[in-house]
């Protein structure tokens, strides 16, 4: 029977079938310190061991600073969490990538650097932003806490299979549109929970088109969308990605990996639950007015008015949203200030991120009455950034230039807005508070960001640099 | 873990659709390391007027008299989405709520509150309405939750709700879900055994 790319890993992974439930091999386990401490403390509680520490990875990244090295700069508690994950990594003969090592970054940032997600493999972590991986033709999503105690003492997890969208964009992006503005207009479309209980392959020209870094933009946020997971079917760009990173596999294997990466398509009579499309010409730079990813309009349409929607549970929402976003149905966007950007997190942090944002940011300078951060997502993002230079443009330009982390994208250090305060931020999250008490996000592309904190308000960033 | 077989108990209104995890449990209170004392911080930014916690905002169900108490909550579309975060479910239960109805779950939380014996029930948005009616009607009108009968009653009329049946079998049995696939470790080492050598 033809298979979809999402049928064939799943199959590949079936430890055993337990009535509708199936038993799943996990090939990679990324853990970080915010969701795993109780993990580990259930563990030593039923003297339980890690079963593969060789397959699980440990990075520090959400409770850190983006300014100093120390442990501690953001109080005894973060520094009590990180340590408690060094501990239950040495503990357990872990290989963690602490604050300070040349491998430290984003968990989904450097699970892809580093070679570790490979296509056909499945990857979980405590994480809704898991589904990242995807972007490899790689089965990843999010779980919690309990069931990274589960992969921890089994190197498996207990699954029922999800139903499958596919997600067409047909025909090629205008110039100056990137891979968030795709996602966007995806998440806009079908709505915040419009792929929920779904596993999605996203396919077509326009998403072929983009490179591994931009299709890992648009698998990040499939979970904004309320899918599962978003897969990207390998192709030769895939391959070429994986060549000679520290993980990939090493030569004896090269070929008989590849070999298998090459079948992991879905087959052409394969059959998905539900199919949407959309025309890669008619998407334009996205930015979000509202509380949730899904509430997303083009930078030349005005912000809607709540009598826009049929929907009683969305006019409800866009309500409430207007009123938590201080912004009126009518509004254009050049009439939005802005008071902070935000350029940074697994979504938009990655080297191809950072040099669009410095190429729109050598065209100005950023507003003064604008604060304007930039994180690389890596300590490895962060290097070759520098040895590019990127960094001379943005701290000319006006924007900081930090330590890799999560940071202000969750605000679990000291990068948090204050209540009122607007920031254009490339992150994946608009909901309230997300980015500290009563701030305001609105989600745009990282040059968009950029576009932002050189005009004090929104601007389409096509009008800006070469 | 005990199982969960009934739950009798007053119900707090939510009427909202897509509350995230966010809102459920903010940011500032994931750099714990056990899973208890997050109850208080339920709900932090709507619950509370300021930071610290010191004035409850008078206006938000949970804490207005006639919903003090309730052990069932009731919401809308999507609860529960966003960040995958486990201290969300850690927070409802020490807040005291043991089954949430709702027209829809997202997924990761739907499987966090099953693994924490939190009984996510849902019900269509028509049954939905009628139940926001009820608690709106009378604040003290009693839910009785029957697990094994997959059922709510409240007042003369009852409604069923579909559950996957291993879902269902670990929140009535309790079951420790790691030990259970601890023993299927002949076929996990045989698993094992075949995975390709680069893996």
């Amino acid at each position: 029977m033809a298979q979809t790319l999402y049928d064939k890993v799943w199959d590949a992974h079936i430890v055993e079938q337990l009535g509708e439930d199936t038993l799943l091999y996990i090939d990679r386990h990324l853990i970080h310190e915010v969701t795993t401490p109780q993990a580990f403390a259930g563990l030593n509680e039923n003297n339980r061991k890690v079963r593969r520490p060789d397959l699980t990875f440990g990075t520090m990244d959400h409770s850190i600073s983006t300014r100093s090295l120390a442990l501690d700069a953001c109080g005894p508690q973060n520094k009590l969490q990180l340590q408690t994950l060094a501990d239950n990594c040495a503990q357990h003969k872990i290989q963690l990538y602490p604050v300070g090592h040349k491998n430290q970054g984003i968990v989904h940032v450097i699970g892809p650097q580093l070679g570790l997600i490979q296509p056909g493999m499945t990857v979980v972590c405590g994480d809704s932003h898991t589904a990242t991986h995807g972007a490899f033709g790689a089965l990843a999503f999010g779980i919690g806490t309990s069931q990274v105690e589960h992969v921890l003492a089994s190197q498996t997890l207990k699954q029922s299979k999800a139903k499958s969208m596919k997600i067409e964009v047909i025909g090629k992006l205008s110039i100056g549109v990137t891979a968030k503005d795709i996602i966007l207009a995806i998440i806009g479309k079908i709505g915040h929970a419009g792929a929920t209980g779904y596993v999605i392959e996203y396919c077509g020209e326009a998403i072929s088109d983009l490179s591994m870094e931009q299709r890992m933009t648009i698998c990040n946020m499939s979970i904004e969308a309320g899918a599962k997971a978003g897969l990207i079917a390998p192709d030769h760009k895939t391959i070429e990605y994986l060549k000679d990173k520290e993980f990939s596999p090493t030569k004896q294997h090269w070929n008989d990996a590849v070999g298998y990466w090459q079948s992991l398509t879905t087959d052409t009579d394969a059959i998905f639950d539900t199919v949407v499309t959309l025309q890669a010409k008619e998407i334009e730079p996205q930015i979000t007015w509202g509380t949730n990813p899904g509430q997303v309009i083009g930078i030349n349409q005005t912000i809607p008015s709540p009598d826009d929607f049929d929907d009683p549970i969305e006019k409800e929402s866009a309500i409430k949203a207007l009123k938590y976003m201080g912004l009126e149905a009518g509004q254009t966007w050049d009439n939005v200030k802005i008071s902070h950007v935000f350029i940074g997190s697994c979504t938009n942090s990655r080297i191809e991120d950072l040099r669009a944002a410095a190429k729109v940011a050598a065209s100005g300078k950023v507003k003064s009455d604008v604060t304007a951060i930039v994180v690389p997502g890596s300590v490895e993002v962060k290097e070759q950034a520098e040895k590019e230079a990127l960094d001379v443009i943005f701290k000319e330009a006006g924007f900081e230039w930090r330590l890799p982390g999560c940071s202000m994208c969750l605000g679990m250090n000291d990068d948090v807005l204050q209540p009122g305060d607007r920031c254009a931020s490339t992150s994946n999250r608009n909901f309230e508070g997300r980015q500290g008490r009563g701030s305001r996000t609105h989600l745009v592309s990282p040059e968009m960001a950029v576009a932002a904190a050189l005009t004090g308000s929104f601007a389409d960033s096509r009008q800006f640099g070469e | 873990m005990t199982g969960f077989t009934e739950l009798t108990g007053k119900a707090a209104p939510l009427d909202q659709a897509n509350i995230d995890t966010d809102q459920i449990i903010p940011k500032q209170f994931l750099t714990g390391v056990t899973r208890s004392g997050y109850g208080k911080h339920l709900f932090h930014d709507w619950r509370y007027l300021d930071l610290h916690e010191q004035e409850l905002n008078p206006e938000f169900p949970l804490t207005k008299t006639e919903h003090k108490g309730a052990n069932i909550l009731l919401a809308r579309e999507n609860f529960g989405c966003g960040s995958s975060r486990e201290h969300a479910p850690w927070a409802l239960a020490d807040f005291g709520f043991g089954c949430i109805i709702a027209t829809s779950f997202a997924d990761i939380f739907y499987s966090n509150c099953i693994n924490n014996q939190l009984l996510p029930i849902v019900l269509p948005s028509k049954d939905m309405d009628e139940l926001f009616a009820q608690v709106s009607n009378n604040p003290d009108i009693i839910f009785f939750v029957n697990l094994p009968e997959q059922s709510v009653k409240v007042g003369d009329k009852t409604y069923t709700f579909d559950m996957v049946e291993h879902h269902k079998q670990n929140m009535i049995k309790g079951l420790d879900a790691i030990g259970q696939t601890l023993e299927l470790d002949t076929s996990i080492s045989n698993y094992e055994d075949k995975r390709a050598a680069w893996l």
